[in-house]
């Protein structure tokens, strides 16, 4: 829905070549729309108006004016101010030398504090083989608890929860007493999360932290708030003192732009991002993809990421090997096309690629009507068939369009389309890899 | 009456303060209609949650309304821009009553809600549940939701706290089978609004719309014409992204009216505008606080009224 920023600003600098001269109204007129961009993406409005003051310092005094092409060149230093912005190396979660670390989790209700909790006890053993127990402190929200000890059942890691106590504070020491004699490396404390900021919850929070002396505290916070983000993180911030933030459902197509602006106004740093309801959706932040997420440039690494959830190493070598050879069966497409359609919609992972996304008309839509019909036809086919569909004759196509209630040039179509393509990766997959980026910046 | 009025106009009062205390600010200064004076009610919008589009358009149409009417004053520009956005908020509406009874023979409507995680879609689904008691009419609960761990537990607290049946399967069942019954269980004990509850999700998870697209079938194949309504319920507290989630959910399912939760406090509400503005489906409820009293009916009129600032009280004549 986002139009893309590199599309308008360089319509913004299209008219201007040939001419060979930018004046000081055109570098305005691309700040308009890089503000235009932030604000889209929710960074708070004096951050982007702050922000583009800053790029457009930048950029006068840089080679943009001369260089073929400005657009790409704003866009550059609008990205290295960003990334400079977020902070530009990840940061860490706290790792005490005494057992247990203690992380108390807090934030607004709904911002997925409790789905965190879970998920960091999960990062926590599986990407650093450190042990957790997690503390149930929300004793306000009907069945907070039960959610916390059911995620924690699911993925196998111990939730020290008193049903029906109501001393928020009482249970999280009691929690650290049960983390200290089990000896857990962490002790997560989720707490009670409020429609805003109340004395009331911030006081309960106050005493946990000064009878807990948590060694971080974490702010949870919803990737698609808006404008008063900063206000959010302020008021925790003045109150507790917030020591790193997690932005969560940023699986959706929230663009995050309140990470910019807390960080830049408050200095906390962002720790994670979360980016879906089960427990391994839990990424490290990167100051830089998220730039460009913010900008709508597209994420690559993230696109290569989510395959390789779907694709393992090996599969992914024969599979290229194949390529390489042509002989990539119609059985292998069948198989690549189901695991490219359960990363997500098709049409949000092709606007992920950088370069591509630019050259697609705005209203751009792939039709996965068509896809389930492509599916349709081959699942209708025989292995003989799928592996070497030239041996598809006019009574074979017939059968198969019945079986797939499609049409016989339906058939003959997707053989034809799929022959080209195979012709083409193989191509492609001989090529060295200068060669592919020359071919990706035509 | 008027106490209810007041009580409606109170209740949207706290949840505009940014943006009608900018706006009051910007013009209660005296002064002549210049750039500046435009300027300032744009980052007043922009700070409002009112997005760019919206904001652009918003002091496009007010620069023409100057053009055209010759208007000079603060005063008859504050005017001016509280039609424009009246004019916004009534897009898309029509009188019908979202909770009343169906055009079906039985009368029986079926409600059903979706929206993203953490929206506080039980909460509101409470409220309404609540509002249709008091109105002496008989609500009954299907706990679609079977995704969420504790989904339907939570639900339960409040389905006993209201006294209202809920129909509800295991964890894991298949949340289209949960609304059949749901509307069957509705048959039978003839009550007068069936509420589909749905598991939050977000609106990129395709395989997740598809499900909510079926669900929605399984409710016409339980009764004619079901559901009669879907609310779909936004976050108000979440910046230009609803307009993305409206623009998916109603893909998936005709969304027929909007539920804005937690419209209190530190929200701002600006964002309402930039969904009227931008796809023309009615706001029908706001959340203004967390007791069920505090869904509110939403009133275009009092609500541009509320974004300006004051009016008079009782108008005369």
């Amino acid at each position: 829905m986002f139009e893309q920023l590199s599309d308008k600003l360089n319509g913004v600098f299209k008219n201007l070549r040939g001419h060979g001269t930018l004046t000081e109204d055109n570098i305005k007129e691309s700040m308009r729309e890089v503000r235009r961009a932030l604000l889209e993406a929710d960074v708070n409005f004096q951050v982007a108006k702050d922000f583009v003051k800053k790029v457009q310092e930048r950029a006068v005094g840089t080679e943009v004016l001369k260089s073929l092409n400005p657009g790409e060149q704003v866009i550059k230093v609008v990205h290295d101010v960003m990334v400079e912005t977020l902070g530009s190396v990840a940061s860490e979660l706290a790792d005490s030398k005494k057992k247990p670390t203690r992380i108390l989790i807090v934030g607004l209700q709904g911002s997925g504090k409790t789905t965190f909790t879970a998920k960091l006890g999960f990062h926590l053993r599986k990407r650093r083989k450190k042990t957790a127990l997690l503390a149930a402190c929300d004793v306000y929200r009907p069945a907070a608890m039960d959610q916390l000890g059911s995620l924690g059942k699911q993925i196998d890691i111990p939730v020290h929860i008193e049903k029906g106590e109501t001393d928020a504070v009482g249970i999280a020491k009691r929690a650290l007493e049960v983390a200290e004699t089990k000896g857990h490396d962490y002790l997560l404390i989720d707490t009670a999360g409020r429609l805003h900021i109340d004395e009331e919850l911030m006081d309960e929070l106050a005493r946990i932290k000064s009878e807990l002396k948590p060694h971080q505290i974490v702010l949870v916070l919803d990737g698609m708030t808006g404008q008063d983000a900063i206000s959010v993180a302020e008021s925790f911030h003045e109150k507790l003192g917030v020591d790193g933030l997690v932005l969560t459902k940023m699986d959706g197509d929230a663009r995050g732009g309140a990470a910019l602006s807390i960080r830049s106004v408050t200095g906390i740093p962002i720790l994670f991002i979360g980016t879906g309801e089960t427990p391994n959706m839990l990424d490290v932040f990167h100051p830089d993809r998220l730039a460009q997420r913010i900008l709508g440039m597209g994420d690559v690494v993230s696109l290569v990421e989510k395959a390789q959830e779907e694709v393992s190493e090996e599969e992914a070598m024969q599979l290229e090997e194949r390529m390489r050879k042509e002989t990539f069966s119609l059985e292998d497409f069948a198989g690549q096309l189901k695991k490219i359609r359960k990363m997500g919609p098709l049409t949000e992972l092709v606007k992920m690629i950088p370069g591509l996304s630019k050259q697609l008309p705005s209203d751009f839509q792939i039709d996965e009507k068509q896809l389930t019909r492509v599916e349709a036809i081959i699942q209708s086919m025989t292995p003989l068939e799928r592996n070497r569909p030239d041996v598809i004759d006019s009574s074979r196509r017939r059968r198969i369009a019945k079986g797939s209630g499609t049409s016989g040039s339906d058939v003959k179509k997707l053989i034809k389309d799929f022959l080209a393509m195979r012709k083409m990766m193989g191509q492609m997959s001989r090529m060295s890899p200068k060669d592919m980026m020359k071919m990706a910046r035509r | 009456m008027k106490s209810l009025f007041k009580k409606i106009k109170d209740g949207f009062k706290k949840t505009q303060s940014v943006v009608s205390e900018g706006i009051q600010q910007v013009l209660t200064r005296g002064g002549k209609i210049d750039e500046d004076l435009y300027e300032e009610l744009e980052a007043v919008l922009l700070r409002g949650d009112v997005g760019p589009a919206t904001t652009y358009y918003l002091l496009d149409e007010l620069r023409a309304r100057v053009k055209k009417d010759k208007l000079e004053s603060p005063v008859e520009l504050r005017d001016a821009m509280r039609e424009i956005m009246e004019s916004i908020l009534r897009q898309g509406r029509d009188e019908s009553d979202p909770l009343g009874p169906s055009g079906h023979a039985s009368g029986r409507r079926v409600v059903m809600l979706v929206g993203v995680n953490g929206v506080g879609k039980t909460t509101t689904l409470a409220k309404l549940v609540k509002r249709v008691q008091d109105d002496g009419r008989t609500p009954i609960i299907a706990a679609s939701d079977t995704f969420r761990a504790a989904a339907s537990e939570q639900l339960e607290v409040w389905a006993d706290r209201l006294g209202v049946h809920l129909v509800k399967s295991e964890r894991g069942a298949d949340p289209g089978a949960v609304a059949f019954d749901g509307i069957k269980a509705g048959e039978a004990r003839n009550a007068d609004v069936v509420f589909i509850d749905t598991a939050g999700r977000l609106q990129t998870q395709s395989n997740l719309m598809e499900e909510l697209s079926k669900i929605h079938r399984v409710c016409g194949k339980a009764m004619d014409d079901a559901p009669h309504e879907v609310l779909l319920v936004l976050d108000a507290t979440i910046g230009q992204n609803a307009i993305s989630q409206a623009k998916v959910f109603s893909e998936a399912v005709p969304v027929s009216g909007i539920v804005l939760a937690k419209l209190d406090g530190t929200s701002k509400g600006g964002v309402i505008l930039a969904i009227s503005h931008e796809l023309k489906i009615p706001v029908r409820f706001v959340g203004v606080g967390e007791k069920a009293e505090d869904l509110l009916e939403f009133d275009p009129k009092l609500f541009a009224d509320g974004l300006i600032g004051e009016i008079a009280e009782a108008p005369a004549g």
